[in-house]
């Protein structure tokens, strides 16, 4: 399986770049998706995360072609 | 209904404007008018700043603001709406957002278009990243509560 990995505003500074590509052999939480992408780097604590551009919890399952964002919380208006 | 993200400067009196002049089926209809438009600062927390830009999430800050806009219409009895977004570099005094809403009653005006505003405040992903006078770069990491003073 694979999936993408995106991420945004200072949170893209954090680790450095804006995506990832992922190859799953089995299902993951969205958690275990970022532990497998930044295995040297705790979740910031106030991180929000989406799957195919809605939010997720954490221990939302993600699936084969998935895109997976995290983020900081978001600043418009 | 229409929504917009804008990479350039805009004017929302202007917007307001041809909006409403082409919206000929409400006319007659409505009574009300719920206006809010966000302008840029020259300051924020305590520093004079210089320029800002805002960044999206191309795709889900629209399907956001979507279902944002969704639920006020399901909750309140709305005629049409408005909301123009900036996206890209912006300089202070540049309008960053205008939510309007046509209703036939006041109420459903005021309560959804702070409605809007409000969730589109904690659920559209944009991000704000701030130059200063100084020449620091930094990114706005959270939304204030909206007053100078809690009243």
């Amino acid at each position: 399986m694979s999936i993408k990995v995106l991420y945004f505003a200072s949170l893209k500074d954090r680790v450095g770049r804006s995506c990832d590509e992922l190859t799953i052999e089995a299902p993951l939480t969205v958690l275990e998706v970022w532990q497998r992408v930044n295995p040297n780097m705790d979740m910031p604590d106030t991180i929000l995360a989406a799957i195919n551009m809605e939010y997720v919890s954490l221990e939302a399952e993600v699936s084969d072609g998935d895109d997976v964002a995290f983020f900081p919380p978001v600043t418009g208006g | 209904m229409t929504i917009k993200l804008r990479a350039e400067i805009f004017d929302p009196w202007r917007e307001l404007a041809d909006f409403q002049t082409q919206a000929v089926d409400i006319a007659g209809k409505y009574g009300a008018t719920g206006i809010f438009v966000g302008t840029m600062r020259d300051f924020n927390q305590g520093d004079e700043v210089r320029g800002m830009y805002l960044e999206h999430y191309p795709g889900m800050t629209e399907k956001q603001l979507q279902h944002i806009v969704d639920q006020a219409q399901s909750q309140w009895s709305l005629l049409d709406v408005l909301l123009i977004h900036r996206i890209g570099q912006v300089s202070p005094n540049d309008t960053l957002v205008l939510v309007a809403v046509w209703s036939a009653h006041r109420g459903d005006a005021f309560d959804a278009s702070r409605f809007i505003m409000e969730n589109l405040k904690s659920q559209a992903p944009f991000w704000k990243r701030e130059t200063l006078e100084s020449g620091q770069i930094r990114w706005v990491e959270k939304n204030s509560d909206g007053y100078l003073q809690q009243p």
